[in-house]
Protein backbone atom coordinates (compact mmCIF):
# COMPACT_ATOMS: atom_id res chain seq x y z
CA UNK A 1 0.00 0.00 0.00
CA UNK A 2 1.43 3.38 -0.94
CA UNK A 3 -0.78 6.37 0.30
CA UNK A 4 0.64 9.58 -0.94
CA UNK A 5 0.33 11.22 2.35
CA UNK A 6 3.10 11.02 4.86
CA UNK A 7 2.02 10.36 8.40
CA UNK A 8 5.21 12.38 9.76
CA UNK A 9 3.35 15.39 7.86
CA UNK A 10 0.11 14.78 9.20
CA UNK A 11 -1.22 17.14 12.59
CA UNK A 12 -4.09 15.86 14.63
CA UNK A 13 -6.78 19.01 13.61
CA UNK A 14 -5.34 19.04 10.14
CA UNK A 15 -8.43 19.82 7.48
CA UNK A 16 -8.86 18.67 4.66
CA UNK A 17 -10.35 20.39 1.69
CA UNK A 18 -13.87 20.52 1.25
CA UNK A 19 -15.38 18.71 -1.31
CA UNK A 20 -18.54 18.74 -3.27
CA UNK A 21 -20.26 15.68 -5.06
CA UNK A 22 -23.49 16.25 -7.31
CA UNK A 23 -25.98 13.11 -7.36
CA UNK A 24 -28.98 12.81 -9.91
CA UNK A 25 -31.65 10.33 -10.70
CA UNK A 26 -29.27 8.72 -13.53
CA UNK A 27 -26.83 8.34 -10.47
CA UNK A 28 -29.04 6.53 -8.42
CA UNK A 29 -29.94 4.68 -11.29
CA UNK A 30 -27.17 3.65 -12.04
CA UNK A 31 -25.94 2.51 -8.01
CA UNK A 32 -29.52 0.63 -8.02
CA UNK A 33 -27.74 -1.50 -10.97
CA UNK A 34 -24.17 -1.71 -10.12
CA UNK A 35 -25.37 -2.65 -5.99
CA UNK A 36 -27.85 -4.56 -6.51
CA UNK A 37 -30.28 -2.28 -4.50
CA UNK A 38 -33.54 -1.46 -6.21
CA UNK A 39 -35.34 -0.37 -3.34
CA UNK A 40 -38.12 2.23 -4.84
CA UNK A 41 -37.73 4.87 -2.62
CA UNK A 42 -34.38 5.62 -4.65
CA UNK A 43 -35.65 5.57 -8.63
CA UNK A 44 -39.50 6.09 -7.87
CA UNK A 45 -40.88 9.02 -6.57
CA UNK A 46 -44.96 7.98 -6.54
CA UNK A 47 -43.60 5.16 -4.60
CA UNK A 48 -41.15 6.94 -2.34
CA UNK A 49 -44.45 9.42 -1.31
CA UNK A 50 -46.53 6.79 -0.69
CA UNK A 51 -44.25 5.44 2.39
CA UNK A 52 -44.26 9.06 3.42
CA UNK A 53 -40.79 10.59 2.27
CA UNK A 54 -40.24 13.99 0.46
CA UNK A 55 -39.17 12.64 -2.51
CA UNK A 56 -36.70 10.05 -4.21
CA UNK A 57 -33.88 9.80 -1.84
CA UNK A 58 -30.42 8.65 -2.89
CA UNK A 59 -29.19 5.35 -1.50
CA UNK A 60 -27.39 5.95 2.16
CA UNK A 61 -24.53 3.73 0.44
CA UNK A 62 -24.00 6.42 -2.09
CA UNK A 63 -23.14 9.42 0.19
CA UNK A 64 -21.36 6.95 2.08
CA UNK A 65 -19.54 6.16 -1.36
CA UNK A 66 -19.17 9.94 -1.57
CA UNK A 67 -17.01 10.18 1.64
CA UNK A 68 -15.11 7.34 0.55
CA UNK A 69 -13.77 8.79 -2.62
CA UNK A 70 -13.21 11.84 -0.66
CA UNK A 71 -10.75 9.77 1.98
CA UNK A 72 -8.92 7.92 -0.81
CA UNK A 73 -8.41 10.74 -3.17
CA UNK A 74 -6.69 12.49 -0.12
CA UNK A 75 -5.36 9.19 0.67
CA UNK A 76 -3.98 8.22 -2.34
CA UNK A 77 -4.30 4.60 -2.42
CA UNK A 78 -7.80 3.64 -1.48
CA UNK A 79 -6.08 0.17 -0.40
CA UNK A 80 -4.90 2.40 2.57
CA UNK A 81 -8.48 2.52 4.03
CA UNK A 82 -8.70 0.22 6.87
CA UNK A 83 -11.92 0.96 8.72
CA UNK A 84 -14.58 3.30 7.59
CA UNK A 85 -17.97 3.40 9.08
CA UNK A 86 -20.68 6.05 9.02
CA UNK A 87 -24.41 6.74 10.87
CA UNK A 88 -26.90 8.05 8.15
CA UNK A 89 -28.57 10.37 9.77
CA UNK A 90 -30.54 12.42 7.27
CA UNK A 91 -32.06 11.95 3.83
CA UNK A 92 -30.60 13.07 0.86
CA UNK A 93 -33.42 13.89 -1.27
CA UNK A 94 -33.21 13.72 -5.30
CA UNK A 95 -35.31 16.32 -7.07
CA UNK A 96 -36.13 15.09 -10.91
CA UNK A 97 -34.12 17.83 -12.58
CA UNK A 98 -30.81 18.41 -13.98
CA UNK A 99 -29.06 19.62 -11.29
CA UNK A 100 -29.99 17.03 -8.47
CA UNK A 101 -28.56 17.16 -5.48
CA UNK A 102 -25.09 18.23 -3.69
CA UNK A 103 -23.50 16.45 -0.99
CA UNK A 104 -20.62 18.61 0.28
CA UNK A 105 -17.97 16.73 2.36
CA UNK A 106 -15.40 17.92 4.67
CA UNK A 107 -13.21 16.64 6.89
CA UNK A 108 -10.32 16.56 9.92
CA UNK A 109 -7.68 14.64 11.28
CA UNK A 110 -8.67 13.72 14.77
CA UNK A 111 -6.03 11.28 16.10
CA UNK A 112 -3.07 9.76 15.32
CA UNK A 113 -2.82 5.79 15.88
CA UNK A 114 0.15 3.40 15.85
CA UNK A 115 1.75 1.68 12.80
CA UNK A 116 0.81 4.80 10.50
CA UNK A 117 -2.79 5.19 11.05
CA UNK A 118 -4.75 8.27 11.16
CA UNK A 119 -8.56 8.46 11.95
CA UNK A 120 -10.33 11.08 9.74
CA UNK A 121 -13.70 12.52 10.76
CA UNK A 122 -15.56 13.65 8.05
CA UNK A 123 -18.64 15.72 7.70
CA UNK A 124 -21.29 15.08 4.79
CA UNK A 125 -24.23 17.61 4.48
CA UNK A 126 -26.97 18.22 1.77
CA UNK A 127 -28.49 21.47 2.04
CA UNK A 128 -28.59 22.14 5.33
CA UNK A 129 -29.26 18.63 6.81
CA UNK A 130 -25.93 16.89 8.21
CA UNK A 131 -26.18 13.39 6.26
CA UNK A 132 -23.84 11.17 7.78
CA UNK A 133 -22.66 11.31 11.64
CA UNK A 134 -20.28 9.42 13.38
CA UNK A 135 -18.40 8.95 9.73
CA UNK A 136 -14.91 8.07 10.60
CA UNK A 137 -12.35 6.37 8.49
CA UNK A 138 -9.02 5.14 9.41
CA UNK A 139 -6.01 5.39 7.07
CA UNK A 140 -2.78 4.11 6.61
CA UNK A 141 -0.46 6.26 5.65
CA UNK A 142 3.19 6.21 4.07
CA UNK B 1 -45.32 -5.39 13.94
CA UNK B 2 -41.81 -6.09 16.63
CA UNK B 3 -39.44 -8.11 14.78
CA UNK B 4 -39.12 -11.77 15.65
CA UNK B 5 -35.97 -11.85 18.64
CA UNK B 6 -35.42 -15.41 17.54
CA UNK B 7 -33.29 -14.46 14.56
CA UNK B 8 -30.61 -13.00 16.53
CA UNK B 9 -27.38 -14.89 16.75
CA UNK B 10 -28.73 -16.54 13.51
CA UNK B 11 -25.69 -17.25 10.58
CA UNK B 12 -26.40 -17.08 7.13
CA UNK B 13 -23.62 -18.50 4.88
CA UNK B 14 -23.38 -17.65 0.95
CA UNK B 15 -24.65 -20.66 -0.59
CA UNK B 16 -22.20 -19.84 -3.52
CA UNK B 17 -19.04 -17.81 -3.66
CA UNK B 18 -18.71 -14.26 -4.91
CA UNK B 19 -15.84 -14.11 -7.41
CA UNK B 20 -14.83 -10.44 -7.76
CA UNK B 21 -14.09 -9.63 -11.38
CA UNK B 22 -12.36 -6.38 -13.19
CA UNK B 23 -15.48 -5.47 -14.52
CA UNK B 24 -17.44 -5.63 -11.45
CA UNK B 25 -15.41 -3.41 -9.64
CA UNK B 26 -15.20 -0.84 -13.15
CA UNK B 27 -18.78 -0.54 -13.19
CA UNK B 28 -19.48 -0.21 -9.10
CA UNK B 29 -16.47 2.53 -9.41
CA UNK B 30 -18.59 3.99 -12.03
CA UNK B 31 -21.48 4.15 -10.41
CA UNK B 32 -20.25 6.08 -7.68
CA UNK B 33 -18.62 8.45 -9.69
CA UNK B 34 -14.82 7.62 -8.80
CA UNK B 35 -12.50 7.87 -12.45
CA UNK B 36 -9.54 6.14 -9.65
CA UNK B 37 -7.65 4.50 -12.05
CA UNK B 38 -6.20 2.04 -9.19
CA UNK B 39 -10.00 0.61 -9.61
CA UNK B 40 -9.42 0.22 -13.42
CA UNK B 41 -5.92 -0.07 -14.76
CA UNK B 42 -4.08 -2.80 -13.01
CA UNK B 43 -0.33 -0.77 -14.22
CA UNK B 44 -1.95 1.87 -11.80
CA UNK B 45 -3.13 -0.79 -9.05
CA UNK B 46 0.94 -2.34 -9.63
CA UNK B 47 2.60 0.94 -8.89
CA UNK B 48 0.36 1.59 -5.69
CA UNK B 49 1.48 -2.16 -4.53
CA UNK B 50 -1.00 -4.06 -5.60
CA UNK B 51 -0.92 -7.41 -7.45
CA UNK B 52 -4.52 -6.49 -9.16
CA UNK B 53 -7.20 -4.07 -9.15
CA UNK B 54 -9.02 -2.94 -5.86
CA UNK B 55 -12.12 -2.22 -5.45
CA UNK B 56 -14.07 0.67 -3.33
CA UNK B 57 -14.09 0.84 0.42
CA UNK B 58 -18.02 0.44 -0.06
CA UNK B 59 -17.73 -2.45 -2.60
CA UNK B 60 -18.92 -5.82 -0.13
CA UNK B 61 -22.25 -4.16 0.00
CA UNK B 62 -22.90 -5.91 -3.38
CA UNK B 63 -22.43 -9.16 -2.22
CA UNK B 64 -22.98 -8.84 1.71
CA UNK B 65 -26.35 -8.48 1.86
CA UNK B 66 -27.12 -11.83 -0.24
CA UNK B 67 -26.74 -13.86 2.90
CA UNK B 68 -28.81 -12.12 5.47
CA UNK B 69 -31.26 -11.49 2.41
CA UNK B 70 -32.53 -14.64 3.32
CA UNK B 71 -32.65 -14.15 6.52
CA UNK B 72 -34.52 -10.78 6.27
CA UNK B 73 -37.08 -11.74 3.54
CA UNK B 74 -38.26 -14.52 6.33
CA UNK B 75 -42.33 -13.85 6.55
CA UNK B 76 -41.23 -14.98 10.48
CA UNK B 77 -39.04 -12.26 11.15
CA UNK B 78 -41.91 -9.97 10.10
CA UNK B 79 -39.68 -7.15 8.11
CA UNK B 80 -41.63 -4.75 6.09
CA UNK B 81 -39.55 -4.20 3.71
CA UNK B 82 -41.11 -0.49 2.03
CA UNK B 83 -40.21 0.84 5.57
CA UNK B 84 -36.59 0.17 5.60
CA UNK B 85 -34.05 2.72 5.80
CA UNK B 86 -30.34 2.19 6.11
CA UNK B 87 -29.15 3.15 9.65
CA UNK B 88 -24.94 2.90 9.93
CA UNK B 89 -22.83 0.80 7.84
CA UNK B 90 -19.19 -0.26 8.70
CA UNK B 91 -16.70 -1.68 6.61
CA UNK B 92 -13.54 -3.42 8.53
CA UNK B 93 -10.41 -4.38 6.59
CA UNK B 94 -7.47 -6.62 7.26
CA UNK B 95 -6.45 -5.94 3.63
CA UNK B 96 -8.48 -4.39 0.31
CA UNK B 97 -10.69 -6.60 -2.03
CA UNK B 98 -9.27 -7.10 -5.34
CA UNK B 99 -10.03 -8.74 -8.62
CA UNK B 100 -9.41 -12.38 -8.77
CA UNK B 101 -10.74 -12.98 -4.87
CA UNK B 102 -12.95 -15.76 -4.77
CA UNK B 103 -14.42 -15.22 -1.20
CA UNK B 104 -17.24 -16.42 0.79
CA UNK B 105 -19.50 -14.52 3.36
CA UNK B 106 -20.89 -15.21 6.45
CA UNK B 107 -23.56 -12.73 7.71
CA UNK B 108 -25.31 -12.98 11.50
CA UNK B 109 -27.90 -11.14 13.00
CA UNK B 110 -26.61 -9.57 15.96
CA UNK B 111 -28.94 -7.19 17.33
CA UNK B 112 -32.52 -6.08 17.13
CA UNK B 113 -33.59 -3.70 19.19
CA UNK B 114 -36.05 -0.95 19.53
CA UNK B 115 -35.35 2.52 19.09
CA UNK B 116 -38.24 5.30 19.69
CA UNK B 117 -40.68 4.11 17.43
CA UNK B 118 -38.51 2.53 14.83
CA UNK B 119 -36.91 -1.25 15.04
CA UNK B 120 -32.71 -1.59 14.45
CA UNK B 121 -31.21 -4.62 12.91
CA UNK B 122 -27.76 -5.32 12.63
CA UNK B 123 -26.20 -8.08 10.10
CA UNK B 124 -22.36 -8.90 11.00
CA UNK B 125 -20.80 -10.62 7.82
CA UNK B 126 -17.41 -12.31 7.92
CA UNK B 127 -15.60 -12.34 4.41
CA UNK B 128 -13.08 -14.81 3.77
CA UNK B 129 -11.58 -16.23 0.87
CA UNK B 130 -12.15 -19.51 -0.30
CA UNK B 131 -8.62 -20.42 1.22
CA UNK B 132 -9.85 -19.09 4.42
CA UNK B 133 -7.77 -15.88 4.66
CA UNK B 134 -9.90 -13.12 6.12
CA UNK B 135 -10.40 -10.26 4.07
CA UNK B 136 -13.00 -7.82 5.88
CA UNK B 137 -15.93 -7.52 7.83
CA UNK B 138 -18.82 -5.60 8.09
CA UNK B 139 -21.29 -4.08 10.14
CA UNK B 140 -25.03 -3.13 8.39
CA UNK B 141 -27.75 -1.82 10.38
CA UNK B 142 -31.60 -1.09 9.14
CA UNK B 143 -33.99 1.21 10.54
CA UNK B 144 -37.81 -0.43 9.88
CA UNK B 145 -39.80 2.79 10.40
CA UNK B 146 -42.96 2.66 12.70
CA UNK B 147 -41.85 -0.86 13.24
CA UNK B 148 -42.23 -0.86 16.54
CA UNK B 149 -44.48 1.51 17.04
Amino acid sequence: MTATIKYDEVEVGQQIEPAEYNVRRVDLVMYAGASGDYNPIHWNERFAKTVGLPDVIAHGMYTMAQGGRYVTDWAGDPGAVVDYGVRFSSMVVVPDDDQGATIRVSGVVEQKLDDNKVVVVLTAKSGDSRVLSKARAVVRLA
Amino acid sequence: MALNRDFVGRTYVSPSTYEVSRVKIREFAAAIGDPNPIYRDREAAKAAGHPDVIAPPTFPIVFTLTGAGEALSDPDLGLNYAMVVHGEQRFEYVRPIRAGDELVCASTITEIRSVGRNEMLTVRSDVTTVEGEAVCTTYNTIVERGGAA
